[in-house]
Parts: C-alpha cells; structure tokens; sequence
C-alpha cells in the first residue's frame, strides 16, 4: 500500500531512467533532507550534532569512498585510514600555507592529493586482485603512517607531531576551531556529505560506474567488452580516495580538532571497513545505515547499562561492544551478505503488498 | 523476522539519541575518569584508574567528600584512542565537569584548545604538551608536577652528577608518536649547552614487542646512557632487550611511564638495576594509601584486582592525580565560598594549588612527592623527581629528589607556546603580573 | 655522491669492519623471521584446506598464549595448562567450523577473510574480557624452556645466541617436518592435501570437508600456541603482539598463499632483510623503517611475480 507505484507512467527515458523513480522515495529523500538541514540544528542538543550526527557523517562518507572502491569495482582495500590521513594532512597543510584559502575549498581539495596518492597505490591493481590486492593497500597503510611521522614538513615540524586545526572563518562565522559550534560544523559537514553524495550516486549509475560494476563482476569479460581495465581501476581508486581524503579532512578539521597519526591507522580501515561489510556492498544507501550502525551502536551500548540500572565496568561494555560487532559482521555475511540495505530493500517489497501479502501483486 | 530486525534497529538508534546522562544529585560534584582499561595500554591504564577512582571514593566514604560534598567518579573507556577520548569528552562535559585527565597526548591536545571554550581545566599530569606549563598562554591547561622537558632535565641532571654528562654519548629510546617525540627538542638543545651527543632510536607503535633492530643499533652506537620514553609493552621488552645486549641496565633511565610494576613485573629478576624516573611515592606506607586501603579496598569498592596492586607505581600516580584535583577543589571551594563548584572555579583552584610538605603531611601523604606550587604564570607547579631502581622483584628509591633546569626550560617552554598559540589569532591568554 | 656513498659503499664498509655485528644481526633477522614464518605457516594452512584466508591467525596467537599464561596463574600446572591450551584451541576450531564456515561454503574470497576479521574483533573481545587487557609474561621456565644465553668469539668480538632464540629455531624446525610426516604420512595428512588440490573429487571420495577443515584449524591453533609461547618468552604476551602478527602477510605475499616452504622462505628473508635494512640503511630514512619495509618488499616483489616465490602460477579462465 505505502510503496505502490501503481499509477506513476514514465513517458519519457529520462524519467525512467531518473535517480529515484518512484515517487515515494523521492518524498522520502526530500523528508530526510529537511531533517538533516531542518530539523536535526533547530531541535537537536549540541551532544546530539557534535558526536553522534558528525562523526555519523564524516564516516559515511569514508564509507561512499571505500564502497566505490569494494563494493562497486570489486577491489579490496585495507588503507582508508592511511587516505583519509592523507586528505586530512593536505588539508593542513593548504590551509597554513595559505591563510587565506575558504576552509571549505581547501577541503575538497585536500581529496585531490588523497586521489592522487591513491592512483599510485591503485597501480599494482593492474596486475594483481583479490586477496594479494588488499595486502598491497596495507603497504600503502604502513608507509602513509609512516610518513605522516617522519616527514616533519606534513605537520610544520611540531614539537607535538600533531597537527592542530586553525581557525578559519567565513563570513566571519567560526567554521573551525574550539570556537565552531556543533550546528555551524554540522551544517558543513552535512552539506559537503549530502553533494557528494549526490555526485557518487551518479557517476556510479553512469557510464565510469557501469565500467567499475562490471569490472567487479568479471574482469577479462569486461575487458573483451571494451572496458579498459587501466582506467576503471585507476579511476575507483581515484575517485575512492578522494572521498575518503574528503572525509579525513571533515574528520579532523570539523570533528577532532586535532589528530596524531594513530587517528589513522589500520584499526580506522578496519572500523570503515565494518560499515561498509554491515550496511552493504554496493550501495549507498548502506554507507549510511553501516555507519550509524558502527558508530551509534557502542553509544547505545555504553548508555544501557546505567539505562537499565547495572555497573558495568566501561572497559567490559567495550569488550562486549567488540564481540557484539564481530557476531554481527558473521551474522550478515552469512545471512545477508547485501547487509542493512538489502534489508531494507526487503522492507520495501514487503511494505509494497502491506497489509494484504498474499495479494499478487 | 526482517521487520523485527528493522524496529529493533530503529528502537536502538532512537534509544541512543534519547539517552540522556544521568542526572547529578544536588549534593554532589562531577568527576569524569577517562580510562583505559582496554587496547595495547591497558597495563598502564588499569592501575592509574584504580587509583584516581579509589582516592575520591576514599574521600566520599571517610569524610563525606570534600567540604561534605561528595564527587561521583565517572569512567569513561577510551582506549589510548583519540576519538573515543574526544566523544567521552563531548558525552560527559555537560554533566558539569570539573576538570578532564584524558591520560593520553592525543586527546590532551584535542582537548586543550575545547578548554576556553568549554571553561573545564584539562589537567594532564606530567603528559600532555610540555608547552601548556606557560600559565600565561595556556590558562586552562596544566601539567603538574612537571613536564616533560623539566622532567627530561632533571634526568640529565642525574646523569651528571652520576660522573659527568659532557663528552657522552645518551641514546634516546622513544615510541615514535607525538609521546615519544615531545623531550627530542630540548634534548637537541642541552646536548649543545651540557656537551653530549645523542643517537634516537624511535620505536614505533606495531614494532613495540619487536625491537630487535633498534636494539642492534644500540649495539652499533655503543651509547654510554640509555634514556627511555616509552610506554605499554614497549617498556618490557626495551629492558628484556637491552639485557639481552648486556647494556648496563643501572645505566638505563626510563622516564615516568617507563617505570612501572607492570612494566618489570614481566622482565623479573633480569630487570635488575633498571633505573627510572618518578614522582609519586612508592607503597602503602602512607596515610592516604592506608585509608584507601581501609574505607574502600577492604570494603569491597575498589576495581582493583588485589590489595597487593595498591600502592604500585602507577596506582599512586593515579590516586595523586586524584590529589591535585581534590586539592584545587578545595582551595576553590575555600576562595569562593560555594560549595559546588564549577569548572571556572576549579580553574582558578587548580591555578592557586599549593602541595608543600606541611599540607601532604596533612593529606597523609608525608614525603610522597616534592612541592607542587602552581601560580598564574606556571602551571607545572616546579614539582621534582626522584630516580627509583628496580631491585629484580620491587622499586626502592635509590634519589634523592631533583629539582629541574628551570632557568633552561622555562624560556624553552615559553618559546614553544608561543609558537602553538602564534598561528591562533582568536587565541586567548591571560595576563600575570 | 655522499648519498650514493651512504647507499653504496658505506654500509657494506661497516659491514665488513665488523663483521661479528653483520653476523649477529643476521641471526637477530633469522629468529625473527622464523616467528614470522610460524604465523605465516598457520595462515598457509588454513588456506590451502579451505581457501579462507585467516585475518584471526595473529589474534589466535594471542589467545591461546593468553589462555596458558592465565591458566597458570589460575594455580594450574604448566603441562596441564599446555594440553588445556591445546583444547581450547581445538573447540574453538571446532565451533568456527560449525558456526561460521560451513555457512559460508562457497562464498567469495573476499568474504571469507571478512568474517575472518569479524572473528579477530570477536576473539579480541571475549580475551580481553576473560584474561584481562594487560601484558602478562611468559611462563618461560615453567615450560621447561631455556633461559640464559651462550657467547660465541668470532673476529675479534661476540656474538650472542640467546637460548630461548636457539629453542625457538629448533622447535620451528621440528614443527614444520611434524607437518610434512603428517602431510605424507597419515591418512588424515593426504586427505588433507586431496581437498586442498580439489574439493569436489575430495568429497566424491568420501572424504568430509567439515572434518578436514576443524582439523586444520585446530592445527594452526597448535601453531599460534607455540609461536605464541615463543614470542611470549622474548617479550611479554599482551594484544599489541597482534599487530605484529600482520606482518605475516606480508611473508604470504612473497611465499605464496599456499606453499608452506614459501612460507619459510618468505619469513626468513623478510626477517632478515627487515633487520639489515634498519641497522644499515634505516637511518638514511630517519629509520623506523621496519614498520614498512616488509609489505613494500612484497609490493615490489608482486609486479614482478603475482603467485609469490613458490605459489602455483595463477591461470585466469573465463
């Protein structure tokens, strides 16, 4: 009943072809859009937007850049860590080199080293895949970090070997630094997240997605099939890790403040690697559902205990978190290896018949 | 059985976004406890929250809090990593905070640009950027009793009076992250001014029980003093190694966190001379450790694991953590005349500490470290070390205690914090006279 | 020209002028490479009889070593507390076996090795919450192992042979033909290399893949034990060994998945190269450079041969 599209003719290809071409899910996109843009900065707490909605997205995103490369092209990567690290060093260093630069521009242009990095490292990609691919990203992993330490020069030679996030301002509004309230950043962040979003959705629908999705699926069939393979693969390196630089850049710049190196190592890869594995493998929508998933789950966990009464040491709440997240990654790998967007997929089959299921439909 | 899955899901998110802290009692402060009794540290985490949580319980029980308020501990897991200690921090600052010890460089740093904002002291004990004893540049930061550069110079200060430093050669073992890299500058520069070279032997984080190599470089540079930052297992398996090069282990200075039980408890009797540095005594032979001991230990209210742990290196350091806090709470409560205090006041408190002998005997803590005086422009309180020596089964402290170079260190420290707050415009300092 | 010299020329001139320094850091490289060789060897294991690739091999190393140091501080005896390792060990193989490989029969690579992973968070999180987050040392002498060390002159200078290293060499070694007598030998042994070559004739023989594949988890959680116990003994067992661990994949890449001499070969050679690197060239780079030097090894290594040294060169059918 909710889900029919009885009714809804397309009459022309464009139509049919359109992103969401079922009415109900546009309004459902313009709804989450209004919250996001509306709703969650009028009515949420400062708690609310500052650490859970930001970190939400910043790993989202991380989450759209490693599904281009995982789920949609079929490469295996274990250093999205090391990318969004090199995003988030760029990031650093363009916005204390040059003062003056919008914040804003020097963080999508941050992704552009983190593309750039990520094409040479995408370049063994050409001659192996599979498993022997994902241990060549850890190499990628373990130097990245490597160099963020000892190349003094990616943190302007800091005592601390951190690096610290200015204040930049625009419109004379504090975008960044301790001064950035939750809501400014959070509008950042939910805007870059939202057009980026937009833009993956539809490079992945056109014809470069098309060519990752069939490289995934076969490769030596898509090459027969006028696919070359160079460009395909460079290209969902490319594109893969500049999201994830993006992200790096949003993580330390909107959300941490300030990041040493181990805010990118292999257990970072690992954790988008999880939102990517629960919420699904080539889908976007997945990215989000994985990464509230991942990121809301130990929150929720850390806040039962006291919910329901009980002194939980915090470090068993952590441990028990660990466990409950491996149970589940088996969980749906076995179950659904689509993972939360398959099952909302289903949901929407059923809701489609709802409340009459034995209706044909 | 899906649609079972999705409300459960969206019952879970919901539950997240609605969960709200619990709420404080009236009569009562808030303390967060940022620990971390998980990940590659926990045996420094673990017996540093035992003892920060078991003092300010000891307090509640034995005299009903400070000025009969009492301050409910609040522990929040971070696992030595930046996010979980940045989202503790955001989860915890509105219920009222006192002031934050995040115990980890990381998340200091994260926090001590929130500090202003926020107006909650971060008080990292003897970690941290060494530059925030600059009161003047860093008023919500504090490192009592010493940073690292004075601490570092007190060691080399120990080095000399132990036949010489000039002409020698100090290798410098360190885990390769912001930690471990913090002492190099000043190391760099008194190797000038005192007349030593120095060979740096990083460790990095994955490479902290495989320390093979640098060890083989040791070897190769035949240093005459070894120094150590390091910190978790990289403590160990430093000292297993340098035994097994036969260094001269009473010619091997570990730094503060590189002198714990659980460090030489693995290495055992071939720890034998290991040398480190410290500043809160060692043992049960003081008055407040006996209260511990007796109010909550004995009673059952402790999280640690037996009552020998009580009183270990570590277990002081956390408990006289809990100290300095207790105290700044209390010259705050007295100077303001409220009895709940904010994160301001606590500021101001923190500012106006002063642990001299004749007020740690009053604590029960008689001769348990040096004076700690803080002041609007220092905010390290001057505090000094001893150097303690490991007997092959317990610490005994082998010095006596050793002031820093102050007059080296000082304009160093000033130097640096302004160099931190020089790219900062909207930066704000405070004016001492 | 000083950089070339200090490429060059330099090192091996140091090389030569001490050379009881060159011969002890090759040992060092050696030992180090034989433990990277033993967790190499659980994975290639693993692999050749279920194509899974372990991610877990190093958090089982940390597990079962976890679970013999603290059954013996429980007050069990070390013999005891060996043979109980050793069973735990086996129902973990067994219960990995029924509840997450049998479901994931023929499933693709890459979601093999996440479920994998998903098993290294679930076995971090039940250790930790058994045996506790912090490093506990190694029942060393209580095992019976040796301690101590032997000096031995060579060119003017010593080169020193620690006992529990030598130990650790021996017991590889006798591992690794235990394995082959076993492969060869026993019955259980060729059933084991019938699936490895070919699932479906193995199973048409009547040969039980689910059997087949508990038992060779349950033999590389032998093999976690005693790498376990032997790295253990050089430092302390605490979970930062797990990320040491991963430099075992490195040591697959150059040995190839499959091949358990590669797995030898592979270990040694990055233990040993890994070492000579950082003492000789390591400061040319600020050094630090063990952190990498493996898997950039194996990344060169691959554009040159994909299969690795001794891996069966892969043919590509559509």
């Amino acid at each position: 009943m909710l889900y029919r599209e009885a009714g809804q003719f397309k009459t022309s290809y464009a139509a049919d072809q359109a992103m969401l071409p079922i009415l109900q899910d546009r309004i459902g996109i313009l709804v989450i859009l209004l919250v996001a843009f509306v709703g969650i900065p009028v009515f949420a707490t400062d708690f609310f937007m500052g650490s859970i909605m930001i970190p939400f997205l910043v790993f989202a995103l991380a989450a759209v850049g490693l599904n281009i490369l995982t789920g949609y092209a079929g490469q295996l990567s274990l250093g999205t860590g090391a990318f969004m690290g090199v995003g988030a060093y760029s990031c650093y260093k363009i916005t204390t080199l040059f003062p003056d630069t919008n914040i804003i521009i020097a963080i999508l242009l941050s992704g552009v080293f983190s593309a750039i990095i990520g094409v040479i490292f995408g370049l063994p990609s050409l001659r192996i895949k599979g498993l022997y691919l994902a241990i060549t990203t850890l190499a990628a992993q373990f130097f990245l970090e490597w160099c963020f330490i000892r190349i003094g020069w990616l943190y302007n030679y800091n005592d601390s070997g951190a690096i610290e996030v200015p204040q930049r301002k625009i419109f004379d509004i504090a975008v960044t630094g301790a001064s950035a309230t939750p809501m400014v950043r959070y509008l950042v962040i939910v805007s870059i997240v939202a057009v980026l979003s937009l833009v993956a959705a539809n490079v992945l629908r056109g014809r470069i997605g098309r060519s990752w999705m069939m490289i995934r699926d076969m490769d030596i069939a898509a090459e027969l099939m006028g696919i070359r393979p160079l460009y395909a693969k460079l290209s969902a390196f490319a594109f893969s890790s500049y999201y994830c630089g993006v992200a790096g850049a949003l993580m330390v710049f909107m959300w941490l403040g300030s990041a040493e190196v181990e805010a990118f190592d292999i257990n970072h890869s690992f954790l988008v690697l999880f939102m990517v594995i629960i919420g699904g493998m080539g889908s976007i929508l997945g990215c989000f559902l994985g990464a509230a998933f991942i990121w809301v789950l130990p929150i929720v966990m850390r806040g039962l205990p006291s919910l329901m009464g009980l002194d939980i040491l915090a470090a068993t709440t952590e441990h028990i978190t660990n466990i409950v997240i491996g149970v589940l990654i088996i969980f749906f790998l076995i179950v659904e290896p689509h993972g939360l967007a398959r099952l909302w997929q289903i949901g929407k089959e059923k809701l489609r018949s709802w409340p009459f299921p034995y209706a044909s439909s | 059985m899906k649609r079972n899955t999705l409300t459960l899901l969206a019952a879970g998110v919901i539950a997240a976004s609605s969960w709200i802290p619990v709420a404080q009692a009236e009569d009562s402060m808030y303390m967060p406890s940022m620990t971390y009794r998980t990940g590659p540290f926990a045996g420094g985490g673990t017996p540093f929250a035992d003892g920060y949580a078991d003092y300010f319980n000891m307090l509640n029980e034995r005299d009903g809090g400070i000025n009969g308020v009492k301050i409910v501990v609040d522990e929040c897991e971070t696992a030595y990593n930046t996010q979980k200690g940045v989202e503790c921090y955001e989860s915890t600052k509105g219920n009222g905070a006192l002031a934050y010890s995040p115990l980890s460089t990381g998340i200091t740093l994260a926090l001590i640009p929130k500090a202003p904002v926020d107006q909650i002291p971060v008080f990292s004990m003897g970690y941290g950027l060494s530059a925030a004893a600059a009161g003047e540049q860093f008023p919500w930061a504090f490192v009592y009793p010493a940073s690292y550069w004075s601490q570092l110079s007190s060691i080399l200060k120990y080095i000399d009076s132990n036949g010489g430093i000039e002409g020698k050669k100090i290798g410098f073992i360190y885990l390769d992250v912001g930690y471990g890299k913090e002492p190099i500058p000043l190391l760099d520069q008194l190797s000038e001014s005192m007349g030593f070279s120095v060979a740096k032997f990083p460790v990095g984080v994955k490479e902290m029980q495989n320390q093979g190599s640098q060890w083989l470089n040791v070897r190769k540079e035949r240093p005459d003093w070894m120094i150590m930052w390091g910190w978790g297992a990289m403590n160990p398996t430093a000292i297993k190694e340098a035994a097994k090069i036969r260094f001269p282990l009473d010619r091997f200075i570990g730094n503060w966190w590189a002198g714990s039980h659980s460090d030489l408890k693995a290495v055992g009797e071939s720890g034998k001379g290991y040398l480190a540095a410290n500043f809160s005594g060692i043992g049960q032979d003081f008055g407040a450790v006996q209260d511990i001991l007796k109010y909550v230990v004995n009673e059952g209210k402790s999280k640690v694991g037996s009552p020998d742990d009580v009183g270990n290196v570590l277990y002081n350091r956390g408990m006289f953590n809990a100290v300095v806090l207790a105290e700044a709470i209390k010259v705050a409560q007295d100077t303001t005349g409220k009895t709940i205090i904010d994160g301001a006041d606590m500021r101001d408190g923190l500012e106006a500490i002063n642990l001299d002998q004749a007020r740690l005997t009053e604590l029960g803590l008689e001769g348990f470290t040096g004076d700690v005086q803080g002041s609007c422009s220092d905010h390290e309180g001057n505090g000094s070390i001893f150097i303690q020596q490991w007997s092959g089964s317990d610490w005994e402290k082998i010095s006596d205690l050793i002031p820093p170079m102050t007059d080296v260190v000082r304009p160093m420290l000033e130097e640096a914090a302004e160099s931190y707050v020089s790219d900062k415009p909207d930066w704000k300092g405070q004016a001492c006279s | 020209m000083e950089l070339l010299n200090s490429i060059f020329v330099a090192p091996f001139v140091d090389m030569a002028a001490y050379p009881d320094f060159l011969i002890q850091v090759i040992w060092e490289g050696f030992v180090a490479g034989v433990l990277y060789s033993l967790i190499a060897l659980g994975f290639v294991l693993i692999y050749k009889a279920s194509g899974v690739f372990n991610f877990a091999q190093g958090i089982m190393v940390v597990f079962s070593a976890l679970a013999l140091v603290s059954l013996h501080e429980a007050g069990v005896p070390a013999w005891l507390a060996v043979v109980l390792a050793i069973g735990i060990m086996g129902v973990l193989a067994v219960s990995i076996e029924r509840l997450v490989l049998r479901k994931l029969v023929n499933q693709h690579d890459a979601i093999l090795l996440m479920a994998t992973i998903g098993l290294t968070l679930i076995l971090k999180g039940v250790g930790e919450l058994i045996f506790g987050g912090e490093p506990k040392p190694m029942i060393t002498e209580q095992l019976g192992l040796p301690t101590g060390s032997t000096d031995w002159e060579v060119f003017d200078g010593i080169v020193i042979f620690q006992h529990i290293d030598i130990a650790a060499a021996v017991i590889a070694v006798l591992m690794v033909m235990a394995l082959g007598v076993f492969f060869s030998k026993t019955r259980i042994g060729r059933a084991l290399r019938a699936v490895a070559d070919d699932h479906q004739a193995a199973l048409s023989v009547g040969i039980s893949l689910h059997q087949i594949w508990a038992i060779v988890w349950f033999a590389s959680g032998i093999v976690a034990l005693v790498t376990g116990i032997m790295w253990g003994a050089r430092s302390e067992v605490s979970f930062a060994l797990e990320i040491i661990a991963l430099k075992a994949l490195a040591v697959l890449i150059l040995g190839g998945f499959t091949s358990i001499p590669g797995a030898i070969v592979g270990g040694l050679l990055i233990g040993i190269g890994e070492k000579l690197f950082e003492v000789y060239w390591g400061a040319l780079f600020g050094s630090g450079v063990e952190a990498w030097f493996a898997y950039v090894l194996a990344l060169i290594f691959l554009l040159f041969r994909p299969q690795g040294l001794f891996g069966e060169r892969i043919i590509e059918r559509v």
